[in-house]
C-alpha cells in the first residue's frame, strides 16, 4: 500500500470526492492558489478552478453561513477555518444555524456541509492558534465531530464526512500533517461511530484522541516493559461516539485512563469517564484517571508549551496510579 | 414593472391575509393558547408583500424572528403555520421550531430566525448555490434595523458583492430594535447608505407603500438574475405592536404610533385600489370573507391537531 502523509491523505480525499461529485466544493481563507495555510488544498484550485475552490474574505461567519445556505440548497460544501480558534467569531452560524436547522425545521432540511479545521498545540503559536476545542462541538446536538489520528483515517473519515447529510466538524491536528502512513490510492470510507483498537491489552484501557493516540501508544510500549498490558482505543469520532467498544474493553481490563490534549476541565474526557462510570462501574478496580492539559490558555514559550502538553510520562504515571 | 389588476389584487389579498393572521395570533397568544413568545408583523405588511410578489417559487428567502408575514407572502400554508404556533405535530416543524423557526425549504423559505442578523450569511449560501448551478434563482435576505448593525450582515453584504451573488438585502427599518430607537443605535439616518461601502445600489423606499417596495425589489431582482450582484433596499416602516406580545412599549409615545397608524399600508393600498376602480366594496368583502374562512380552517386544523408525542423529542436531530 502506498505511503502518504496525513496532509496528503486529506488532500486526496478532497480531490477524489470533488472528481466524483460535482456538488462538492471548497471554500475558505487562502484555500485557492495559496493552497491553504498548511497546504492541505494545494493543487485543487489548479485542477478544479475558481468556481469550486473559492477564496473567501477573512470573515468566518460569512464562510460558515454560506456553507450552511449552500448545503440547505443542495450543494456539499467543505469549508476551511484556518485555525479552530477562529471559530469563535462564527459560532452562531455553526451552533445556532447549521447544527439546528434540521431539528428546528421538523426534519425538512439537510445540511451536508463539512467544516475542516486544524487544532492542537506544539508549534509555538500561542493561545489564539493552538487550542483543542472538540468538547465545544461535541456538546451541540446536530453536529458530528471527527478527529482522525492517522493518514488512513484522515482520508476515510473525510470521505464519510463529505457524504454525510449532516454538518460535520472535521478536526485535524496540525502536528499530524507530516505523519506518514499507508493510504490506498482508491476511494474508501471509514465509518463514523466505530472506534479503532490501536493496540490490544488486558490490564488497562487507554482511550486517546488525535495526536494523543500516538503518545498513548508510546506509553503502552513503556508500560509493556514493566509487564503492564495497555489496550489503546482511538474513538476516531466523538459524535457519534462508540461507547460499546470502550465499555467492552473496560469490562476486560477493569481500568480506564482517558487522554486528550484539550484542557481537562469540562473536556470530552469527562464525558467518556462518565459514560463508563454509568455503564461499567462494577467492572472498575479503581478510579478512572484523566490525562489532559491543565486549565490554562496555551502558552507561547517552548518549555511552557511542553509543560502544557500531556506526554508519555503523564500517561505512564496515570496507568501506574491505578495499576501500581 | 407594470402591475396588472390581477397582481395588484393578489398583493392586496396577501396583505389582508397577513394582517388577519397576525390579529388572530395576537388574540390566541393573549388567551394563552400559544406557548413561548410571538413577534407580530402588523404595520409592516407592505414590505413582505411587495418583495415576495416579485419572487418565483424557486427563489429563496431568509426571514427574521418577525417572520410570519414573510412566510405568508412567500406562499406559506396557514394551516401548518398556525399548527406550528400551537406547538402541534402537524405544524411546519412538527412543533419543534415554533414562531421563530418556521421554514418550508420546498418553497425556498430557509427559515425564520431567532438570531438577529443570522440570515444574511445563509441567504448568501443559497444564492451561491444558484450561481454555482447557473440557475437564475435569487435569494432575498429580510433583516431589521437591529440586524443591520450586526457584523454578520455586513460580512454577508461584503461577500455577496465581492462574489456578485444574486442576493437582495431587504431591510425592514421599523424604527426600533426591541426598545432602542434607531436614532440611538446608529449614527446614519439611512441604512441604505451602507450599500456604498460594498459598491452595490442602496435605495430607500416608503416601506408602507407596497407598490414602491415591489418596484424597488423588482429592479434589484432583475439585476441579481442578470448576474450583476446584490442590492440593498431599505424599507422605512413601523412596528405597530410591541417587540413581542406582552411588551408594554413604555419606550415610545402614543403620538408616534398614531402618526404611523395614519400611514397604514393596508388602508392606503385599499384606498388606492378603490380609487383606481380595481377594488370594489363587494370585491373587498369577498376577499375578506375568503381569508376569514381560510383562517378559520387553519385555526380549526391547529386546534384539532394532536400534540407531538414525547418520544418525538429525539427525532430529526440528524439526517
Amino acid at each position: 500500500m502506498p505511503t502518504k502523509t496525513y496532509l496528503q491523505a486529506i488532500n486526496e480525499a478532497l480531490r477524489q470526492e470533488m472528481e466524483r461529485d460535482s456538488n462538492v466544493f471548497i471554500m475558505g481563507e487562502d484555500v485557492g492558489p495559496f493552497g491553504g495555510c498548511f497546504g492541505v488544498t494545494k493543487g485543487l484550485y489548479e485542477q478544479f478552478g475558481e468556481k469550486r475552490v473559492k477564496d473567501t474574505p477573512i470573515t468566518e461567519s460569512a464562510i460558515i453561513g454560506a456553507a450552511t445556505g449552500a448545503a440547505a440548497a443542495g450543494l456539499r460544501p467543505v469549508c476551511e477555518i484556518m485555525f479552530v480558534d477562529f471559530i469563535g467569531v462564527a459560532l452562531d452560524q455553526l451552533f445556532n444555524q447549521a447544527a439546528k436547522m434540521r431539528y428546528m425545521f421538523g426534519g425538512k432540511a439537510k445540511i451536508p456541509m463539512v467544516l475542516r479545521t486544524p487544532q492542537g498545540a506544539g508549534i509555538g503559536a500561542a493561545a489564539q492558534h493552538s487550542q483543542s476545542l472538540e468538547a465545544w462541538f461535541a456538546h451541540v446536538p446536530g453536529l458530528k465531530v471527527a478527529m482522525p489520528a492517522t493518514p488512513y483515517d484522515a482520508k476515510g473519515l473525510l470521505v464519510t464526512a463529505i457524504r454525510d447529510d449532516n454538518p460535520v466538524v472535521f478536526l485535524e491536528h496540525k502536528l499530524l500533517y507530516g505523519l506518514e502512513g499507508e493510504v490506498p490510492d482508491e476511494l474508501y470510507s471509514v465509518p463514523f461511530g466505530k472506534a479503532e483498537v490501536r493496540r490490544s491489552g488486558k490490564d488497562v484501557t487507554v482511550v486517546a484522541t488525535a495526536k494523543m493516540v500516538h503518545t498513548a501508544l508510546e506509553a503502552a510500549e513503556v508500560l509493556a516493559k514493566d509487564g503492564i498490558s495497555a489496550e489503546v482505543i482511538d474513538p476516531r469520532t466523538l459524535v457519534p461516539f462508540d461507547t460499546a467498544t470502550v465499555v467492552e474493553s473496560v469490562k476486560k481490563t477493569h481500568g480506564l485512563v482517558v487522554v486528550h490534549e484539550a484542557v481537562k476541565h469540562a473536556g470530552f474526557g469527562a464525558e467518556i469517564a462518565a459514560q463508563v462510570a454509568e455503564m461499567a462501574f462494577d467492572y472498575l478496580d479503581g478510579p478512572i484517571v484523566r490525562v489532559a492539559a491543565p486549565f490554562t490558555p496555551v502558552p507561547f514559550s517552548p518549555p511552557l508549551e511542553q509543560a502544557f502538553l500531556p506526554d508519555v510520562n503523564d500517561i505512564v504515571a496515570a496507568v501506574r496510579k491505578i495499576r501500581g | 414593472m407594470s402591475l396588472n389588476e390581477e397582481k395588484l389584487l393578489q398583493m392586496y389579498t396577501t396583505m389582508v391575509k397577513i394582517r388577519e393572521f397576525e390579529s388572530k395570533v395576537q388574540e390566541f397568544f393573549a388567551a394563552g393558547k400559544i406557548p413561548g413568545f410571538v413577534h407580530l408583523y402588523i404595520g409592516e405588511e407592505a414590505v413582505a408583500t411587495g418583495t415576495c410578489a416579485v419572487l418565483r417559487p424557486a427563489d429563496y428567502i431568509t426571514s427574521t424572528h418577525r417572520g410570519h408575514g414573510h412566510l405568508i407572502a412567500k406562499g406559506g400554508d396557514l394551516k401548518k403555520m398556525m399548527a406550528e404556533l400551537f406547538g402541534k405535530k402537524t405544524g411546519y416543524c412538527k412543533g419543534k421550531g415554533g414562531s421563530m423557526h418556521i421554514a418550508d425549504v420546498d418553497l425556498g423559505i430557509l427559515g425564520a430566525n431567532g438570531i438577529v442578523g443570522g440570515g444574511g450569511p445563509i441567504a448568501n449560501g443559497a444564492a451561491l448555490a444558484a450561481q454555482y448551478r447557473g440557475t437564475d434563482q435569487v435569494a432575498v435576505c429580510f433583516f431589521g434595523d437591529g440586524a443591520s448593525n450586526q457584523g454578520t450582515t455586513q460580512e454577508a453584504m461584503n461577500l455577496a458583492s465581492a462574489w456578485k451573488l444574486p442576493v437582495v438585502f431587504v431591510n425592514e427599518n421599523n424604527g426600533y430594535g426591541i426598545s432602542c430607537p434607531t436614532c440611538k443605535s446608529m449614527a446614519v439616518a439611512d441604512i441604505a447608505d451602507r450599500a456604498a461601502a460594498y459598491d452595490m445600489p442602496g435605495v430607500v423606499v416608503d416601506g408602507n407603500d407596497v407598490v414602491a417596495v415591489y418596484e424597488a425589489v423588482a429592479e434589484a431582482v432583475d439585476r441579481a438574475r442578470k448576474g450583476n450582484g446584490p442590492s440593498l433596499i431599505e424599507c422605512k416602516t413601523y412596528r405597530w405592536c410591541g417587540h413581542f406580545e406582552g411588551d408594554a412599549c413604555t419606550y415610545r409615545d402614543e403620538e408616534e404610533l398614531r402618526t404611523w397608524k395614519a400611514k397604514d399600508p393596508l388602508a392606503r393600498f385599499r384606498e388606492k385600489l378603490m380609487d383606481q376602480g380595481i377594488l370594489t366594496e363587494d370585491r373587498d368583502r369577498k376577499i375578506r370573507e375568503t381569508i376569514a374562512q381560510e383562517l378559520q380552517e387553519a385555526v380549526r386544523f391547529a386546534e384539532e391537531s394532536p400534540l407531538p408525542a414525547p418520544e418525538e423529542v429525539l427525532e430529526d436531530v440528524y439526517a
